[in-house]
């Protein structure tokens, strides 16, 4: 490098500063764009009607109202699918959680004839088109409510059993990374301290695994949280039992919608994710990583 | 070799022969590798709960699409009869169906080179710039990736609204219907299929350039190879890997979209012009009470996607990822 007169260094390094000025610009306005949606979203939320229905929207409002979510949650009911939304997706997290904890140790840490037959399997049930399932699984649930009333058509318990099914192949294959980064040695010092199987399970790797598990479990609650065709196909005689989704249809009419009350009601339902989201962002991104490459 | 005569997966993992019966195991073997009941029993949840109501009906679907089973045979009157491969030659006789496949595939693949584009271009980005608007970036993306496909759909709408529209203001084409005809009608949902996913194709990529050592660049610097040579000859290469697998989840997320078409298009776009298979299916069957037929349409778009999957698991394989 010692031909290279310090003149042309300078040059460079003085296009270099453009270079990045220009990309931090067009970074900032990428992000801008990408969240424009949402920030149109909660500010029309928070219009009065008379600025919504106005046939030239401002990307402001001096007059910030509470009025939708009023309408929204007291009127539509939204407060109750809201519950009835976070109900199903806790529970759903849990069992998930839990489930695909076990599954994901049997997969990393043992050694067993159909470990990779099993694995595949995992991998192709994230592949199935679950949407041509709810013609099979209408049925069945039809079926099932006359066993086990709880579980049966309209009821929030077949839908916290179809998305328990549908977000355990996906945990499972996350987890499984998150498994295999803990150190054997561990394990295997608690072993020799005479701890039992359970222990060691519970002890010393759940707690290691824990972060793996939070952000395994995003994928979860949005499995549940986001679901549309289930709650749309099952819930059909209790409208008591909606979830947020298929609620918002109701506010959709032909010729008159209601965007102030769309809004409001889409934004409760989009808080919750971004919230879950940034508090395990982190985790997310790493886990991505060992999710899809180990 | 006792152990041998235990059970006959033991057998199968026990390749240590001359270790007497009740002998504590040398320090540090992994006795508990050994015992299959163990990983079984760790399973046992998963499969009580994937076997019903994954499994089942799965196999369901495929026995249903053999049958002549509409809504007399649903409340229960009428026994379902087997018809054989009837329905699969009704589809591909039918000329919707094969219109709507082919719009299918022409729509997931243009998300798919959307969401590629944008968010490869944006990952690239993400490298060259400093911490705040990394920050800025990620955090909007983030969003965009949080938010629910059904506020992602109503959001949207609203905003290219006929009347109350934001975009139809600020063009000036107040009045502009833009689920009318049927391809700017698929563009838009495609622009919301978009703005959806490249949130994950952007921080997989970005992942994945950040994981490229330094020095490898620097080399390739220091040998006068300009940025684009590097991008194509170094960069590219290793990322090949991770490009296969974004590419390909892309295509099997593309493929099955539901909420945006069934919301925005309100079930499939005037006369149907908007269906995709998905969409398609779930119409012929709880619309149009054809639970047989649309349990076919969901066969075949089975079969597609464990085709894209074959080539995803070749090349998870390739990537080196241990199965």
């Amino acid at each position: 490098m010692s031909t290279t007169n310090p003149a042309r260094i300078g040059r460079r390094r003085g296009d270099r500063r453009v270079a990045r000025r220009i990309a931090n610009v067009t970074a900032v306005v990428a992000a801008l764009v990408a969240a424009f949606p949402l920030y149109w979203m909660v500010l029309s939320a928070l219009k009065p009607d008379g600025e919504i229905n106005s046939s030239s929207p401002r990307p402001w409002t001096w007059a910030p109202t509470l009025d939708n979510f009023r309408d929204a949650l007291g009127v539509s009911g939204f407060g109750r699918y809201f519950l009835n939304s976070l109900l199903v997706a806790t529970v759903v997290v849990v069992l998930s959680a839990g489930i695909a904890f076990l599954a994901a140790v049997a997969l990393t840490r043992f050694n067993f004839r159909f470990r990779t037959t099993v694995l595949v399997m995992f991998l192709v049930a994230q592949m199935v088109p679950i949407e041509a399932l709810t013609i099979p699984l209408f049925f069945l649930v039809r079926d099932m409510g006359e066993v086990v009333p709880q579980v049966g058509l309209s009821t929030l318990g077949s839908l916290m059993l179809v998305h328990l099914a549908f977000s355990l192949p996906f945990a499972i294959w996350m987890l499984r990374g998150f498994v295999a980064a803990v150190p054997d040695s561990l394990e295997e010092a608690a072993r020799l301290d005479g701890a039992s199987r359970f222990t060691i399970l519970w002890r010393i790797l759940f707690p290691l695994v824990a972060p793996g598990l939070a952000a395994t479990s995003v994928f979860s609650f949005i499995t549940a949280w986001n679901d549309f065709i289930f709650a749309k196909t099952f819930i059909i005689g209790n409208t008591d039992n909606q979830t947020l989704p298929s609620a918002l249809l109701v506010f959709f009419k032909p010729d008159e919608n209601d965007w102030g009350g769309i809004m409001a009601a889409s934004t409760l339902m989009t808080l919750p994710v971004l919230v879950f989201f940034v508090l395990v962002q982190r985790h997310l991104v790493s886990g991505l990583g060992g999710a899809v490459k180990d | 070799m006792p152990a041998a005569t235990t059970s006959p997966a033991r057998a199968d993992r026990e390749k240590s022969p001359d270790r007497p019966r009740g002998a504590a195991p040398a320090p540090g073997a992994r006795r508990h590798r050994r015992r299959p009941p163990v990983p079984l029993l760790l399973l046992l949840p998963t499969a009580i709960v994937l076997i019903p109501l994954f499994g089942y009906p799965l196999y369901q679907l495929g026995l249903l699409s053999f049958m002549d089973f509409g809504q007399e045979q649903a409340s229960g009157g009428v026994p379902a009869r087997f018809i054989g491969l009837d329905n699969y030659s009704k589809l591909f006789g039918d000329e919707q169906f094969r219109d709507v496949l082919v719009q299918t595939v022409v729509f997931a693949g243009g998300c798919v080179v959307g969401t590629l584009v944008v968010g490869a271009a944006l990952a690239v980005l993400l490298t060259r710039v400093g911490r705040w608007p990394r920050l800025i970036l990620m955090f909007a993306a983030l969003g965009a990736w949080a938010a629910p496909a059904m506020t992602g759909a109503t959001v949207w709408m609203f905003l290219f609204d006929t009347n109350l529209g934001l975009v139809n203001e600020v063009f000036g084409m107040d009045g502009h219907n833009w689920m009318y005809d049927k391809w700017p009608a698929f563009a838009l949902v495609g622009a919301v299929v978009v703005w959806h996913s490249f949130p994950f194709v952007m921080i997989t990529l970005y992942a994945g350039i950040q994981a490229i050592p330094v020095s490898v660049l620097e080399a390739a610097r220091l040998d006068g190879a300009s940025t684009w040579t590097t991008f194509r000859t170094v960069m590219l290469p290793m990322l090949r890997p991770i490009l296969t697998i974004v590419v390909i989840q892309s295509v099997i997320w593309d493929f099955k979209v539901f909420t945006q078409i069934y919301v925005m298009t309100q079930g499939g776009g005037i006369a149907g012009q908007n269906l995709t298979l998905n969409v398609y299916a779930y119409q012929q069957a709880f619309a149009a009470d054809d639970y047989s037929l649309g349990s076919a349409i969901g066969v075949v778009m089975t079969l597609i996607l464990v085709v894209v999957t074959v080539f995803y698991i070749r090349a998870l394989r390739r990537s080196g990822e241990e199965l």
